[in-house]
Parts: structure tokens; C-alpha cells; sequence
């Protein structure tokens, strides 16, 4: 990932529009007070959950739902990780990281020959990559339920990584084009000139110039990753293989009434983001409007 | 045609891809075709080829384990002669109404309203999305929880709106998804309409401005139309997407109760996953698959998204 800052200088497109609006803003009292009033709609749900996970399971049923806990504890984020939490968040990682690098590795490989290979054939790649965004991911589950079982990846963590960074590589090859049409033709001419192979090219020339790219595109793909929930699901049984959403699901069959408990653990399966949000806000929305591209 | 997407320059996308192949095809490319490979194997192997395979596989029957079997047109006999199937269509028809419904008119004036710069702004935009950073499953349980008539944010003592069971009561559960979609993705959608708002030159305000319009008349005969791609992007991206809720109803309601929030993705996880007849959800999920293809290609045609760069044309 990249700094912050290396983003925006390097994007073509990133000059923000001249704050022309900024000497007329006059209060408007409607839109204030219903800004507020989404706000405490999005903030109430969010404060519940967290006050809720530091109560105490029968202060649970007499503590007003919105009040402070009166007896704060942290017993039920200690029973959420005792269950086996740490071995789910490794799997979201492996997942996550997984599907992330090999979307990457091949859409780069195939953006640079889509921008730099003229050909009738892999102009008609890209259509094929174009359509492929409107493909909705659950009319294939079963068919690659079918798959899986057959190559024997039930159950296993490639069995997730697969499908994902597969369903990844449209969108992510779509912006990775994109990005790489704004480089100028004659710095890829000027390297061959100087005698670089194709390889050469694309490690000093394509790779540095589309970082920015590609965390904005590395976020985005990592986000759905992280949240899938239909191929664990379908593909993944065992609780060695559960990654986070999953085991939201589970914890909320096994502890039902501990509801604390599954509270905690909404917050837990949460934060890893929020902590990359507060550290990365500008580079997270960004990855997270990628799509948008659609 | 967005500021979000650092990638797409203006005008840049076509004026390469268009045509070139036929004249320089002979030549000698700069890099191989081969390259392509990686990502078409992936791509293909999962993606096209499963999808296809839904096709080949609504003809047969299986059970989910063994070898699938010729069946001919039984599954879409039966598909299309079951009213749950026409049922999870029209609730799925209601689903994707009411989330553009409630969705779009909330996201627009949010995201106008958030598009002036300012640290007030910012840090209310900052809290907005934490709704957006939460996995489907998470938001689900949140809701589930929360709207627990006797357990949930009501209590004993709270409004009486909350003591209703709004999960619980059929009538009253699809509303309730709506508007937990809603939650969820609003975030996203004010997003957009920000970023679209802040494109607006602000000499088209200056000049409303000298000629008396207040400010109800500049979003009616500015904002609006100078938005309007960006209603077109967003429209497209919700009326899609509800094609593919799947895990925020799986987890809050499983399609209860009785079969009152069945939609088409969850109807083809419970025939072929639950009730072990993968053939008959292989002939569903084509439906999803040609619904969903038909809407985006629909749209996309429809909005002229190729021409979208030129909506502030003459300034």
C-alpha cells in the first residue's frame, strides 16, 4: 500500500474542482436538521452495539437499551476470542490477501496488454471483461460448488480465493486499463528504444506509475474479500476454515441469547477496518467508489 | 465521468479501444497476447464457465452429491410453474423499488448537502460511512438484535414503535429490510452524489444567483439536472445490486417469515443448498443471471453511459 499523500498528486484526473461555493455557503436550516437527524440514525444503531457488548449479561435485561453499562466488562470480548476468533480473523487475512494478490497479478498482466496490444483479439478480451460486470455472482455458486467439490478444494481456504479474486478481475482489470491509457505512449517507446524487454517494462515502468492504482483497486477488491459471505458459505464447512462473516453467523446460532456476546463480536469482525478508516481515510473511500466505475 | 475513480480521464476511454485492431493487426504488437492468459483462465474458469454450467445444470437432476443426471425440461417445468418462483420474483420486483425508492432521494440531498468543503462537513461525512465499512452479516445481526421487540434498542419502556415485531409480522418485514438496505448502502450512494455535486461549476450558482433564484429553485433547475448521470450511475448500481442481496436476508430473516422476503438469490440458495435440489436452483440462477445481464445492458443502453462525459457541454 501507499502513503496517502503519493495518491492524489499522481492521479490525472484528481484536481478538485475550485471551491467556488465557498462564499456563499449561508446557513439552511431544513438540511442541517436533517443531516442531524441521519446522523443519529446511523450514530444510535452503532452506540447500541458497542454499549451493548460491554454489558454484563444480566445487566443486559435491566439496563435501559441506551444507557451506560452499569457494571462496564470486557467478559464477553474475552468469551468471543476464547472461541476461537483468532483462528477466523487469520482466515479473513489469508483470504483477503490472498485473493487480493493473484486479482492483481493477473489484471495488471492483462491491462498492460490490453493498452499496449492492439489486436482485434484482445480488444475483444476487454468487451468479454466488460460484460463480466454485470455477471451477478450467485447464479454461478452452484456450478462452482460443482467445481470445487470435484477438484477436491472443499473445505479449504484456496477454495475461497479462487472464485473471489476470479469474480475480482473485471472490475479490477476495467480500472487498471484506465489508469494505464494515461501514460504517455512515448515512455513505453523510449524504454524499448533503450533496449528493455517486456518484462523490464512492465516491472520499472507500468508497476511504479499505476501504484496508485492499484491500492485504490487493492482496497476495494480487499473490502469485498474481507465481507464475502456466499462462497464460505457454500464452499467452506468446518470451523477451521470459517472465516469472519461466517463465524458472525455461527456465533449468532451458538449464543443466540448471550446477546452481548454476539455484539462483541460484531465489533471485533469490524475493526480491523475501521482502524485501516481511521488511518487511511481518504485511500479507503477512495477504494471504496471504485466500483463506482461501473 | 466520476472525481472518485482516479483512472478515468476524459474522453480517454474509446478513442483507443475503438477500432485499431483492423488497421494494425499485421504489424508486429509490442507485447504479446499471451499476457492475457492469466487472467482469462481465472476469469473464464470461474466465472463464465459456472455461469454456463448453471445453464447445462438446470437440465439435470442432482442432489449435490454424486454425479448429476439428464433430466431434460423437468426443472424449468417445475420452476416455472411454481408460484413461490413468481412469488420471490414480485418481492424481489418490491425490494428493488422501494430500496431505489427510500435510497435515492436520502443519498442525493445528503451528498449535495456534504459536497461544499468544510471541517463540519468532513467529520459528519467521516461518521456517515461507518454504516458502509460493516460486513453485510454484521449489519444484519446489529439489526436483528436492535429490533427485538422485548430485548432490542425497545426495552421494557421504549417507543412504541419499536415494541412492534417488525421482523416478526410478514406485513411489516419487508418494509423493515428496505430500510436496513437502506442504512447499509446510503453511505455509498451520499458518496457518489458528493462527489457528482462537487463537479458542478459554481458559476452556474453565481449566475442563478444574480437572477433571484432562491435556493429550492437552484436545486430544482441546477443541481438536479446537472446531476442527472450521476441519478443514472447510482440508479443503475441499486437496482442491480438488489438482484444480489443475499447474505443481509440470509442472516436477518432467512426469507421469513413464512416466505416473506424470499428473494431470487436466497430462493436459489434454499432450493439448491437447503433443499439439496441443485438442478431446479441451477434453472433460478439462470433466471438471476439473464435478469441481472438484461437490467445492466437495459440501463447501460438506455442512460447512454458512453456519452457521459459531455454533461456539462457549452460551459
Amino acid at each position: 500500500m501507499v502513503t496517502t499523500e503519493a495518491v492524489r498528486p499522481a492521479t490525472p484526473t484528481a484536481e478538485a474542482p475550485p471551491r467556488r461555493r465557498r462564499d456563499r455557503i449561508r446557513p439552511n436550516l431544513p438540511a442541517g436538521v436533517g443531516s442531524l437527524l441521519w446522523l443519529s440514525v446511523v450514530i444510535v444503531p452503532v452506540y447500541w452495539v458497542v454499549v451493548t457488548s460491554l454489558r454484563t449479561q444480566q445487566h443486559f435485561f435491566t439496563d435501559h437499551p441506551l444507557g451506560l453499562p452499569t457494571e462496564p466488562t470486557l467478559d464477553s470480548y474475552r468469551q468471543v476470542i476464547d472461541s476461537g476468533f483468532d483462528r477466523y480473523l487469520l482466515n479473513s487475512v489469508v483470504v483477503t490477501v490472498g485473493a487480493v494478490a493473484l486479482t492483481i497479478a493477473v489484471a495488471l498482466l492483462a491491462a498492460y496488454t490490453i493498452t499496449r496490444n492492439t489486436s482485434r483479439f484482445v480488444a475483444r478480451s476487454f468487451s468479454l471483461f466488460l460484460l463480466g460486470l454485470a455477471i451477478p455472482l450467485q447464479a454461478a455458486i452452484v456450478p462452482i460448488f460443482y467445481m470445487i467439490t470435484k477438484m477436491g478444494l472443499y473445505d479449504t481456504l484456496l477454495a475461497l480465493v479462487l472464485p473471489t479474486a476470479a469474480f475480482a478481475v473485471p472490475i479490477t482489470v476495467i480500472i487498471l486499463v484506465n489508469f494505464l491509457r494515461d501514460i504517455p505512449k512515448e515512455l513505453f517507446e523510449s524504454m524499448r528504444v533503450d533496449g528493455a524487454g517486456e518484462w523490464q517494462v512492465l516491472t520499472r515502468l507500468v508497476l511504479p506509475l499505476s501504484r496508485p492504482a492499484i491500492a485504490t483497486v487493492a482496497i476495494y477488491d480487499g473490502l469485498n474479500a474481507w465481507n464475502g459471505f456466499l462462497f464460505p458459505l457454500v464452499l467452506t464447512q468446518s470451523p477451521e476454515q470459517r472465516v469472519l462473516p461466517l463465524a458472525l453467523w455461527a456465533f449468532q446460532g451458538e449464543l443466540t441469547i448471550n446477546v452481548p456476546a454476539v455484539m462483541a463480536a460484531v465489533v471485533l469482525s469490524a475493526l480491523p477496518i475501521f482502524l485501516l478508516y481511521v488511518i487511511g481515510r481518504r485511500q479507503l473511500v477512495a477504494g471504496l467508489t471504485a466500483g463506482f466505475g461501473k | 465521468m466520476t472525481t472518485t475513480l482516479p483512472a478515468v480521464p476524459a474522453g480517454a476511454a474509446g478513442t483507443r479501444g475503438d477500432g485499431p485492431g483492423a488497421r494494425r493487426r499485421s504489424e508486429r504488437q509490442p507485447v504479446s497476447a499471451w499476457l492475457l492468459a492469466p487472467a482469462l483462465i481465472l476469469f473464464g474458469g470461474f466465472a463464465l464457465v459456472p455461469l454456463g454450467g448453471a445453464v447445462a445444470l438446470s437440465f439435470t437432476s442432482w442432489n449435490g452429491l454424486g454425479t448429476p443426471a439428464w433430466l431434460g425440461l423437468d426443472n424449468w417445468g417445475a420452476v416455472l410453474t411454481d408460484h413461490v418462483t413468481w412469488l420471490t420474483l414480485w418481492i424481489t420486483l418490491q425490494v428493488m423499488v422501494g430500496t431505489w425508492l427510500v435510497q435515492t432521494p436520502l443519498s442525493l440531498l445528503l451528498g449535495v448537502y456534504l459536497a461544499p468543503r468544510g471541517r463540519w462537513r468532513a467529520w459528519m461525512a467521516a461518521v456517515y460511512f461507518i454504516a458502509l465499512l460493516m460486513s453485510s452479516s454484521a449489519v444484519a445481526l446489529v439489526f436483528k438484535n436492535l429490533l427485538d421487540p422485548n430485548f432490542g434498542l425497545a426495552g421494557p419502556a421504549g417507543p412504541g414503535f419499536l415494541r412492534h415485531s417488525w421482523l416478526g409480522d410478514p406485513n411489516t418485514v419487508l418494509i423493515a429490510v428496505i430500510l436496513i438496505i437502506a442504512w447499509h448502502f446510503v453511505p455509498l450512494h451520499t458518496l457518489l452524489y458528493q462527489a457528482g455535486a462537487r463537479q458542478i461549476p459554481g458559476s452556474l450558482y453565481e449566475a442563478a444567483q444574480l437572477d433571484g433564484a432562491g435556493t429550492v429553485r437552484r436545486f430544482f433547475s441546477i443541481t438536479m439536472p446537472q446531476l442527472r448521470y450521476t441519478i443514472v450511475t447510482s440508479s443503475t448500481l441499486m437496482l442491480v445490486g438488489s438482484l444480489t442481496y443475499f447474505d443481509l436476508v440470509f442472516v436477518l430473516t432467512a426469507g421469513g417469515p413464512g416466505y416473506a422476503t424470499r428473494l431470487l438469490p436466497l430462493h436459489m440458495y434454499l432450493t439448491g443448498f437447503t433443499a439439496t435440489e441443485m438442478g431446479r436452483a441451477s434453472a433460478i440462477a439462470t433466471i438471476l443471471a439473464v435478469v441481472g445481464l438484461a437490467l445492466s445492458l437495459g440501463l447501460t443502453r438506455l442512460s447512454g453511459f458512453t456519452r457521459m462525459q459531455s454533461q456539462q457541454e457549452g460551459l
